[in-house]
């Protein structure tokens, strides 16, 4: 909960992302879309706007729409048109942008998310085809700018959500759901340095059980979760702050700006451009027919919300752990993986995924389709445990060595003699030791301190140097105190 | 020779009784003689037209002729023509090389056309005079002190003239139909989306299309069967068969219902031109057709719709033209707000800022629904006057202009004048319909008038057949102006 909000005033947040989809060629033009060439090496005759040139759609752009349309139960519009937004800027070529604007591909539908434990719908307003604008450069060129026309006309679908997130936390679980969605139905790779996946953020405040909304302000270049977090408290709370003062806040166009940590005025609504929005005549309104729909839904994967409620269901996760679970398609994958390869005990494998893997994982930034310990190798482990062959941290140590490439868990147990102890004979004789030497232990348990017996058993794994089943030598130190 | 049609030049050719390279050669030693005081040119290029003359007289020689093989022809220079100055009449392109071929220019090019040069127009395609070219006015033949229409003047007067047999056009509109009518052309403007706007540079999207100049219905056809059909680089080009646009050319005319919309017979049109027009349409009677009446109620309002629809195009359309990467950028600036300014306001001649500001206007905040949006509706109006109209009859028959050709100068002062003369033509770019003007008659002073014919939608075999008979029986197409005939 951020300061603002605690004051007694509510956060509105609506956000705008850009996904870049994930086609071969331009929304508009055949040149490629790969990342990071030579500038205005990748911008042909179109994206470079030279007289004469006319715009084709790429069907491929709009069949990722429709794959968002139908991941996030919207409409998909039977008819959308293209608008031209008309400004001037030398990285825009043909001083207008094709957008949509009236009528825009998909309309509707809904995400939902987990904050803190809590379930939440955020509801989307709409999401529109577009063609991205190229590059200024304005370094490195002796007080004159550089253009570079790449990325000019690279599609790009812009989400926008009702403005229904109360806090940064629930706008930064917004981002990363959708973030995770859109590579999991594979219509954009998701790569926030690259720029692939950028969010805007529309933030006004309000008093605590007020109905209006406050005037926003939108804040431009937030291209990390982070960012968008710190961005969206700084402004709730500048905007506070402000209103407090007596002040009142303007509608502008912010910018983040990371170095600081603050945002700053880009520019006023008075200084907005007037885009005179009007259909593309060069475009036909793009007509989406039943069937095309359907054919896209058939070649549609099990969403995370389906996969996360039959997690929940079918393995009896916790929902916040089937969440984690289904943040990304790898993990997913891999989770199931795991459960087949190690014959169902999906609780195990799960409290697996999310506890050392995830964390080799993080520690590696790999994603778990990369992991060096994979699903089968690691029900391999899973079983040892359950079966009694390793203690949990025995396995802890099996795990490390896996990841660093030293075989199979049963290699590497039996090569680094990490095979519990479950001999029951074996275990009294080291509790009998221990007892000997440790009778002020003894006494206190005796005397009802409970937190005694398990300094006893830490002693009992001490001197069986690990080996030991905990569990049993925790009941035959109750059965001889007793 | 420079007298023949195209069909004559292409039986010369394939009899071997002309080489490609000679054909080149006349038209060409027409252009330097007689082209300098019509300024229907902007750009000849004699070396490359006989370049292509030798490469068309090869094909004929390996029998590989197309019916357009070796004929000289020029583009409009709003076609972008690979290695050619393409110059759309402004000063902003005045030195612009396009890169690359329009698909029309691409189409005459594996026809084995050869193309001699690229001809004058009014700025960005926007007049109806040829007056407001950067490269100046184009004159007509016929009376060099008068324009050739516009926008296509630079066409218009070089068919006229006998400097090349044919050339292409555009009409957004009437900027073929009324110089045709102006020079004693004939000229068509097929149905929207017969021919790709590829590398046709773009005035008003919507509203453009491309068409040709020749001396006969015959030659109208054999250009449309080089130009038209499907280019899936103009998502507005419609798919369908190719067709043989002379296929009908001979075919009678009896049971034809020829329909004369009331609302073009008016005080509007000049009695020496609405004289030559009835004149034509009985022609049409006297070999079986039916002329009807017919009502177009919304044509009063064309000539208002178009210039808010084709304005806020164009608004749009030009404000590539930015300095920054080609074309016209000012000499001196202060910053990029400046540079834009001072590049446009240099760049762009008089009638084209002035529909830039229009087209600006119309689109902006506040206005938009009140204008453009109204506009289209009215647009729809007029479309369907004209389905209503085609249920009683084939084609519908007027003028293509209001007048005769105007003095240089007339009408530049005063731009609702120069707009009213697309008084006839407009709204059949307003519908995307098809259109053509064949002359049928001289009025005032002798200059040529010419009949419009409107067909429907894909009717231009039509259209064609129909003018082609007129001109079976009537001569005013074969007539050269003094000067310029043998």
């Amino acid at each position: 909960m951020s300061g603002a909000a605690g004051m007694g005033w509510e956060i509105v947040i609506g956000l705008e992302t850009h996904a870049q989809l994930s086609t071969a060629s331009k929304i508009f033009s055949g040149a490629s879309t790969a990342f990071g060439a030579a500038p205005n090496t990748q911008a042909c005759a179109v994206d470079i706007a030279l007289p004469g040139v006319l715009p084709v759609l790429n069907r491929g752009a709009v069949e990722r729409a429709i794959r968002f349309g139908l991941a996030v139960g919207a409409r998909i519009a039977a008819r959308s048109v293209f608008a031209r937004k008309n400004y001037f800027y030398p990285d825009l070529p043909k001083g207008y942008q094709i957008s949509q604007y009236e009528l825009p591909v998909v309309s509707g539908g809904f995400l939902d998310i987990v904050v803190e434990g809590l379930e939440k719908r955020v509801n989307l307003t709409r999401a529109h085809l577009e063609e991205d604008a190229g590059k200024s450069l304005h370094e490195d060129f002796h007080g004159m700018s550089g253009i570079d026309l790449n990325r000019a006309g690279t599609p790009l679908l812009e989400i926008v959500t009702e403005p229904e997130m109360r806090s940064a936390k629930e706008a930064v679980a917004y981002a990363k759901a959708l973030h995770s969605l859109v590579r999991w139905i594979g219509i954009c790779d998701g790569n926030m340095q690259e720029g692939s996946f950028r969010c805007d953020a529309n933030v006004s405040v309000r008093p605590a059980g007020s109905t209006t909304l406050g005037t926003r302000c939108e804040i431009k270049n937030l291209n990390s979760f982070r960012f968008l977090e710190k961005a969206i408290e700084y402004e709730a709370r500048r905007q506070v702050e402000l209103i407090g003062d007596g002040g009142t806040v303007r509608q502008e166009t912010r910018l983040w700006d990371p170095q600081k940590g603050e945002t700053r005025s880009m520019r006023s609504k008075e200084d907005a451009h007037d885009y005179r929005y009007f259909p593309d005549p060069d475009l036909l309104p793009l007509a989406i027919a039943p069937e095309w729909i359907e054919s896209v839904r058939a070649t549609m994967p099990e969403l995370p919300a389906a996969m996360r409620a039959r997690f929940v269901a079918d393995y009896g996760l916790a929902p916040v752990d089937a969440t984690t679970l289904t943040a990304s398609k790898a993990l997913a994958t891999y989770f199931e993986e795991a459960v087949r390869h190690a014959g169902g005990e999906p609780r195990a494998c799960a409290n697996w995924v999310l506890g050392e893997l995830s964390a080799l994982l993080n520690r590696l930034e790999a994603e778990a389709d990369a992991s060096p310990v994979g699903p089968a190798a690691l029900a391999g482990l899973v079983k040892r445990v359950l079966d009694g062959t390793v203690s949990g941290k025995a396995a802890k140590e099996v795990f490390e060595a896996m990841a660093a490439g030293e075989g199979d868990a049963d290699a590497i147990i039996a090569a680094r003699g990490l095979t519990q102890i479950s001999d029951a004979g074996a275990i009294e004789a080291i509790v009998d030791q221990v007892l000997a030497a440790n009778a002020k232990l003894a006494d206190d348990w005796r005397a009802g301190k409970e937190k005694a017996l398990n300094a006893l058993v830490g002693q009992v794994m001490k001197a069986s140097q690990g080996k030991a089943n905990p569990a049993q030598a925790g009941e035959i130190l109750r059965k001889k105190l007793g | 020779m420079f007298d023949h049609t195209v069909s004559e030049l292409a039986a010369l050719l394939r009899d071997r009784k002309a080489s490609s390279v000679e054909l080149a050669a006349v038209f060409l030693e027409r252009i330097e003689r007689l082209g300098g005081g019509l300024n229907a040119f902007i750009t000849v290029d004699a070396e490359k037209a006989l370049a292509s003359a030798r490469a068309a007289d090869a094909r004929l020689a390996r029998g590989e002729a197309t019916p357009l093989t070796g004929i000289p022809i020029a583009h409009k220079d709003l076609f972008c023509a690979k290695g050619w100055r393409t110059t759309c009449g402004s000063r902003m392109l005045a030195d612009w090389i396009s890169p690359y071929d329009a698909h029309v220019v691409e189409q005459f090019d594996r026809a084995g056309a050869v193309l001699v040069g690229k001809t004058n127009m009014d700025e960005f395609a926007m007049g109806s005079s040829n007056e407001s070219s950067f490269f100046g006015p184009a004159r007509n033949p016929w009376d060099p002190s008068r324009v050739p229409g516009g926008s296509s003047g630079g066409s218009a007067a070089a068919v006229a003239a006998r400097l090349v047999p044919a050339a292409t056009g555009t009409d957004t509109g009437g900027s073929i139909r009324q110089p045709a009518s102006l020079t004693g052309t004939s000229g068509i403007r097929p149905t929207y989306g017969a021919v790709s706007r590829y590398g046709m540079v773009a005035f008003a999207s919507s509203l453009d299309q491309g068409g040709a100049f020749g001396k006969s219905a015959e030659d109208l056809a054999l250009m449309l069967n080089v130009m038209a059909g499907f280019d899936e680089r103009d998502s507005t080009s419609v798919e369908r068969p190719k067709e043989d646009y002379a296929r009908d050319l001979a075919r009678p005319l009896a049971g034809l219902r020829v329909g004369l919309p009331k609302q073009y017979f008016t005080a509007d049109l000049a009695p020496d031109v609405a004289a030559c027009v009835m004149a034509g349409a009985e022609e049409l009677e006297r070999q079986g057709a039916t002329l009807v009446e017919v009502s177009l109620p919304n044509q009063a309002l064309a000539v208002p719709v178009y210039y808010v629809i084709a304005p806020a195009e164009a608004s749009s359309n030009l404000s590539r033209f930015d300095g920054a990467r080609y074309g016209h950028r000012a000499a001196a600036y202060a910053d990029l707000g400046d540079m834009y300014r001072k590049s446009r306001a240099e760049g762009f001649g008089a009638e084209v800022r002035r529909r830039i500001l229009v087209g600006t206007y119309v689109l902006s905040h506040g206005y938009y629904d009140a204008y453009y949006l109204q506009a289209q509706k009215v647009r729809r109006l007029i479309a369907r006057d004209f389905a209503e109209a085609f249920a009683s009859c084939d084609v519908i028959a007027g003028p293509a202009a209001p007048t005769v050709a105007f003095p240089i100068g007339e009408k530049t002062s005063d731009p609702v004048q120069m707009y009213l003369e697309d008084l006839y033509t407009i709204s059949v770019n307003l519908a995307g319909l098809p259109g053509l003007s064949v002359p049928c008659g001289f009025g005032q002073g002798g200059l040529p008038v010419g009949l419009q014919l409107i067909g429907n939608y894909f009717d231009e075999a039509r259209m064609l057949n129909v003018a082609h008979r007129y001109q079976q029986a009537t001569d005013w197409h074969r007539r050269s102006p003094p000067g310029y005939g043998s």
